[in-house]
C-alpha cells in the first residue's frame, strides 16, 4: 500500500455499532463459516479480509436464489414473500409495466397520461429493473428515455424561504417548466424540450503512471416548447437508478442510520454523513429521505407517487394534481382533459394501483453474490476497507420490524450505503440544492448488484447522471470526502485496482 | 412408458421416511420425481411435435397463400397450445425452465415492432423507440445508438430484437409473435372477433400490407426457432436431460419442493394474479393471454390441467397414451388422507371453474368481452376461477407443509411461508 493518506476505517467509532462487521477482521476472529482469508495487495499482513457467510445473501433471507447470469437478475421477487406476496408482486408489475395513455379514452383505469411526460410507463425508463443510461447522442438523434433533467430556481422571497427552511418543499420550481424537462406530451401540447449532453474528455492520472480519460459532462437544453427558462434555472441530470433492494433500505430502522450522522464532523475524519430531511405526504410531518440521488423522498410510496407524477403525469393520493408537473405558466396544460373524477377523490392511479406497484417495488430482490470469495476479490475488500471506501458505503445493516412485511424484518443485510448525503466535491457537484442536500452533495449509492448491471442493463454507466463508463471512472469521480479515498485507490497498483473494482463487481 | 414408471418405483431405494396410512407403501420421492420428469419430457415432446405440425402448415401457407391454408395454420397453432400449456406446471421451480420461458410464451408484445399495425396504433409510446419499429417493412433499424441491419431476417437478427432495448414488450419470438402474425391486431376491443390478417398477406404474387417477402420470412424463421426451443427443453427432460438430473438429484426434498413451488406460483401469482385478476382490475381487453386470436380461455383452461397432470402424476398424451405414475398425491395420501382429500377436490373445483369460462367463451362471448367494463356475468366466471386458482394454491401449501417441506430457494433455508423464523439471524 502506497501513500501516507491511506484511511483506516477503525478511526470512527462508527465501526462499533457493527456496520463495518465483516471488513476487516484478523483471521483468528472470523467465527463464521466460510474461512478464506485475504490479505490486501501490497502485503500488510494486519489487513485481511474474510468472507462472512452471510454476505453471500446480501438481502438477508429475501435474497433471490434466482439465477445471476440472466438479464431478469433485478426482476425476482423477494425470498420468503409468500404466494399472495408473489400474486400481488406480479400484478404490481404489470402495472410497472403498463403502458399509460392520455384522457379521455375508454379505458378509464389507463387514462391519465401526461400531458407531459418523460415515459408512457414505469418500465420504459426502469428497463429490466436495472439502472438508466444516457443517451449516447442528443435529440434527435436519440431520445432520451431512461435519464432526465430536474429543474429548479433560488428562493426569491420570504414565503419561498420559509418553505424550503421547513422543509416543506425540497426544491422551487423552474416557474414555466416546473420540477423537471419533460421530453413528451400528448397530442396537442409541446414537449417541453430536449436535454443536451456535451463531453469533454478530462484525463486523469494514477499513481503509476496510468492515465484514465474521464468524460466531463456539460448540460443544455434544445427546442424549448414554452419559451425560456428563468436565467438563474438550475439543472440536474438524473439518471434512472436500479430498483432493487428498495423494501429492505426502507427497513433500515431511521434511528440507526441518523446514528451514523455526523454533520459537524466531530470525530475528525474528514467525513460529515448528513441526514436528509424531508416532508412526508403521508405522515404529514419531516422525516428521514433516503430514496433518490439525494435522498429526496422518505419513502418507497412517496418516491413511486412522485414518478408517476412528475415522469409520467398521473396524480394518485399523494399527488393530487391530475395535470402532473404542468405549471400555472402552462394554462392548456392545466386544463387539458384528465383522468380524475370530477371530485378529484378519485385518482388517475387508485390507490389499490399505487400498493401495488409499492409493493412490487419494495419486493424487488437483491441478488446472490458472485465469486465473493476469490482471493482476488478478498484482497479487494480489504482495500475497500482500508481506503476508507466502506466509511460510507457501510457494507452491513440490520433490518427493524416492518408490519405487514416480516420477510423484510429482522434481516442482516449487505446494501454498501449509510443512506447519508455526503459532499461529493466541485467534479461531481450538479450546483442545485434539494432539501438539506448541497449542490456537492450525494447520498451514499448501494453497490449492491452493482456488478450486474452489463447483464441487467447491457451497460456499465454509472453515477447520477451516468458519466463514468466504468467502476474506475465512477470511483475517479469521488472529490470532497471521498477524496482522500479515491486518491488511495488511484495510487494503488494496476493488480490492487483490479481486485478492488473485482471486489466491487462481485456484490 | 406405464412399466417404467413401476419398476423404477418398486426398485428406488426408499430417500425419505413417509408414514405410511392403511398399509398403503408411499412412492419413495425419488420414484414421484423421476415420473414428474417423465411427464415433462411427454409433455415437451407433445408440444414439440404440434410446434411441427404448426411449421408444416405454415409452410403450406407461404407456399400457397389462401383463405384455407391461412385458416389451417391458425388451426395449427391453436391445437399446438394445449400440450404446451400443461408444461406450465413445470415452470417456478425449475430455473432451467424459467430461464428459458421468454423465447418461447413471453407475453404481452409491442406488435408494432414486427409489422404493420393500425394507425391509430403508433402514436403514444416514443420512449420505446421500437413500438412502432415494422422490422418486416424496414431493412434497418436504430436500437439505442447502434443501427441494426434488418436486410436479412434470420434467428439471430429476431434474437438481438427480442427485448431490444431491454424493453420487455418488445418481444420479437415465441408463440405470440407467431399468433400475431397468423391473426393481425385484434381491433374489436372488447367487442366480437379476433385478428382479422388477410391470407394475402402472405402472397407475394397480390401482396397486400407490403413486403408479403419479408413477412413469410419472418413467420418461417420464429416458427423454426420455436421449434428448436422446444426441442431443446424436451431433450432437457429426456433421460439423460439436465433438467432431468437436476430435479431427481439429492433427497428429493428439493425436487418436491420444486414441484409444490411450481404448481402454487402458476396458480397463484401467475395465472390468478397476472394473466387474470390484472385484466378485471383494469377492465383492458389488452390484458389477454392470447389477445390475437381470441384463444385466451384454452390457455387457463390448459394450464389448470398442466397442474392437476402434475398433482396426480398423470398426463394424457396428444396421441391419447394415458401416463400413470406415482405422484404427490400418493405422497400426501399416505401421510394425510384429508389433506389430499382437500386438494383433490379443490382441483375439481377449478377444472370446473375453467370449464365454466372456457365454455362461456365458445358458446356466448370471448374472454378479452369477459373481463369488459360493467360486465357483470362475465366478470363473475373470470373471478370465480380466479378464486378457485387461490384456493387451489392454499390446499397445495398445506399439503407442502404436510410433507414437511419448506422453502425451496436456498440448501437449507427457512420457510418460503413462515417467514416469521427468519428473523434475528
Amino acid at each position: 500500500m502506497t501513500g501516507s493518506n491511506v484511511r483506516r476505517t477503525n478511526r470512527r467509532d462508527r465501526c462499533r455499532r457493527f456496520t463495518c462487521g465483516g471488513m476487516l477482521a484478523l483471521a483468528g476472529t472470523a467465527s463464521l463459516s466460510v474461512a478464506a482469508l485475504a490479505v490486501a495487495a501490497g502485503g500488510d499482513s494486519s489487513r485481511v479480509a474474510v468472507l462472512d457467510a452471510r454476505e453471500l445473501k446480501p438481502g438477508g433471507e429475501a435474497t433471490t436464489p434466482g439465477s445471476t447470469d440472466h438479464r431478469d437478475a433485478f426482476s425476482r421477487f423477494s425470498n420468503g414473500i409468500g404466494l399472495d406476496g408473489e400474486a400481488r408482486f406480479k400484478l404490481g408489475n404489470a402495472i410497472f409495466r403498463k403502458l399509460w395513455v392520455s384522457s379521455p379514452s375508454s379505458t378509464k383505469s389507463s387514462d391519465g397520461l401526461g400531458p407531459l411526460y418523460n415515459a408512457r410507463g414505469c418500465q420504459n425508463c426502469h428497463l429490466k429493473d436495472g439502472r438508466g443510461r444516457p443517451p449516447q447522442a442528443d435529440w434527435p438523434e436519440e431520445t432520451a428515455v431512461s435519464m432526465f433533467l430536474r429543474l429548479s430556481v433560488p428562493p426569491t422571497s420570504e414565503e419561498e424561504r420559509r418553505l424550503l427552511a421547513e422543509h416543506r418543499a425540497a426544491t422551487l420550481p423552474e416557474p414555466t417548466y416546473g420540477g423537471q424537462l419533460q421530453n413528451f406530451s400528448v397530442q396537442g401540447h409541446a414537449a417541453e424540450g430536449q436535454m443536451t449532453i456535451a463531453y469533454t474528455d478530462h484525463p486523469v492520472k494514477l499513481g503509476d503512471g496510468t492515465v484514465v480519460t474521464l468524460r466531463r459532462p456539460g448540460y443544455g437544453v434544445s427546442n424549448l416548447g414554452y419559451g425560456p427558462m428563468r436565467a438563474d434555472v438550475m439543472m440536474s441530470p438524473r439518471v434512472a437508478p436500479q430498483m432493487i433492494g428498495l423494501g429492505l433500505l426502507e427497513a433500515i430502522p431511521e434511528a440507526a442510520i441518523r446514528a451514523a450522522a455526523d454533520p459537524d464532523d466531530r470525530d475528525g475524519d474528514g467525513i460529515s454523513g448528513r441526514a436528509s430531511e424531508v416532508w412526508s405526504r403521508e405522515l404529514g410531518r419531516v422525516t428521514l429521505g433516503r430514496f433518490g440521488f439525494k435522498a429526496g423522498n422518505p419513502s418507497v410510496r412517496q418516491q413511486s407517487a412522485d414518478a408517476f407524477n412528475g415522469d409520467m403525469g398521473l396524480s394518485t393520493s399523494l399527488f393530487p394534481r391530475p395535470s402532473g408537473d404542468c405549471t400555472s405558466a402552462q394554462s392548456t396544460c392545466l386544463s387539458a382533459p384528465n383522468g380524475n373524477s370530477p371530485s378529484e377523490t378519485d385518482p388517475e392511479v387508485s390507490d389499490q394501483l399505487l400498493d401495488l406497484v409499492t409493493f412490487y417495488a419494495r419486493n424487488l430482490a437483491v441478488p446472490q453474490r458472485r465469486g465473493a470469495n476469490t482471493p482476488e476479490v478478498l484482497a479487494g475488500k480489504a482495500s475497500f476497507a482500508a481506503l476508507g471506501c466502506a466509511t460510507c458505503h457501510t457494507p452491513m445493516h440490520m433490518t427493524g420490524d416492518m408490519p405487514g412485511q416480516p420477510h423484510l424484518s429482522g434481516q442482516t443485510i449487505w446494501p454498501y450505503t449509510d443512506l447519508l448525503l455526503h459532499d461529493m466535491g466541485e467534479g461531481l457537484a450538479d450546483g442545485r440544492p434539494e432539501g438539506v442536500a448541497s449542490g456537492s452533495e450525494w447520498r451514499t449509492s448501494p453497490l449492491w448488484g452493482i456488478g450486474l448491471t452489463e447483464t441487467v442493463s447491457g451497460h456499465t454507466y454509472f453515477l447520477h447522471d451516468g458519466r463514468a463508463r466504468s467502476i474506475e471512472e465512477a470511483i475517479l469521480w469521488h472529490g470532497g470526502e471521498a477524496q482522500a479515498a479515491r486518491d488511495g485507490y488511484a495510487n494503488l497498483s494496476k493488480a490492487e485496482r483490479a481486485a478492488l473494482v473485482a471486489f466491487v463487481n462481485s456484490l | 412408458m406405464k412399466l417404467r414408471f413401476a419398476t423404477l418405483a418398486a426398485a428406488a431405494p426408499l430417500l425419505l421416511a413417509v408414514t405410511t396410512h392403511a398399509g398403503a407403501a408411499a412412492p419413495t420421492p425419488a420414484a414421484v420425481l423421476t415420473a414428474y420428469a417423465d411427464i415433462a419430457a411427454a409433455g415437451y415432446a407433445d408440444a414439440h411435435a404440434a410446434a411441427k405440425k404448426l411449421q408444416a402448415a405454415i409452410d403450406t401457407l407461404i407456399a400457397k397463400p389462401s383463405d384455407k391454408t391461412l385458416a389451417a395454420a391458425r388451426g395449427a397453432w391453436v391445437a399446438a397450445r394445449p400440450s404446451y400449456q400443461q408444461t406450465e406446471a413445470f415452470r417456478f421451480g425449475n430455473k432451467i425452465v424459467d430461464d428459458w420461458e421468454g423465447k418461447v410464451n413471453a407475453w404481452p408484445l409491442d406488435e408494432g415492432l414486427i409489422d404493420y399495425v393500425a394507425g391509430e396504433y403508433g402514436g403514444e409510446s416514443p420512449e420505446n423507440e421500437l413500438y412502432a419499429a415494422n422490422v418486416i417493412a424496414n431493412t434497418s433499424l436504430k436500437v439505442g445508438p447502434d443501427t441494426l441491419d434488418t436486410r436479412v431476417i434470420d434467428a439471430a437478427l429476431l434474437e438481438k430484437l427480442h427485448e431490444a432495448g431491454g424493453v420487455e414488450a418488445n418481444v420479437a419470438i415465441g408463440y405470440h409473435a407467431i399468433e400475431f402474425l397468423l391473426w393481425g391486431q385484434d381491433l374489436n376491443g372488447t367487442g366480437p372477433g379476433a385478428g382479422n390478417r388477410p391470407a394475402t398477406d402472405f402472397d407475394t404474387n397480390a401482396c397486400t400490407g407490403g413486403n408479403c417477402d419479408r413477412r413469410a420470412q419472418y413467420l418461417k424463421v420464429v416458427t423454426a426457432m420455436l421449434v428448436d426451443q422446444l426441442k431443446t427443453m424436451a431433450d432437457a427432460w429426456a433421460a439423460k436431460g439436465k433438467a432431468r438430473a437436476e430435479v431427481t438429484k439429492g433427497d428429493g426434498k428439493a425436487g418436491l419442493t420444486a414441484i409444490f413451488t411450481g404448481l402454487g406460483s402458476l396458480s397463484y401469482g401467475e395465472l390468478a394474479g397476472e394473466r387474470m385478476k390484472l385484466g378485471l382490475l383494469l377492465n383492458d381487453p389488452e390484458e389477454e393471454h392470447d389477445c390475437f386470436s381470441d384463444n385466451t380461455h384454452n390457455s387457463h383452461f390448459y394450464d389448470a390441467i398442466g397442474i392437476r397432470n402434475v398433482y396426480f402424476g398423470t398426463y394424457t398424451r396428444t396421441d391419447g397414451q394415458a401416463l400413470k405414475g406415482p405422484s404427490v398425491s400418493d405422497l400426501v395420501r399416505a401421510k394425510a388422507p384429508d389433506n389430499d382429500a382437500a386438494v383433490r377436490k379443490a382441483l375439481d373445483v377449478t377444472v370446473a371453474k375453467m370449464t365454466a369460462l372456457k365454455e362461456r367463451a365458445e358458446k356466448v362471448e370471448r374472454y378479452d368481452q369477459m373481463i369488459g367494463q360493467g360486465n357483470t356475468e362475465g366478470n363473475a366466471v373470470v373471478q370465480a376461477a380466479i378464486d378457485a386458482l387461490i384456493a387451489q394454491s392454499k390446499e397445495l401449501e398445506r399439503a407442502m407443509a404436510v410433507l414437511g417441506i419448506e422453502g425451496v430457494a436456498f440448501e437449507g433455508s427457512d420457510s418460503l411461508d413462515a417467514p416469521g423464523k427468519i428473523h434475528k439471524k
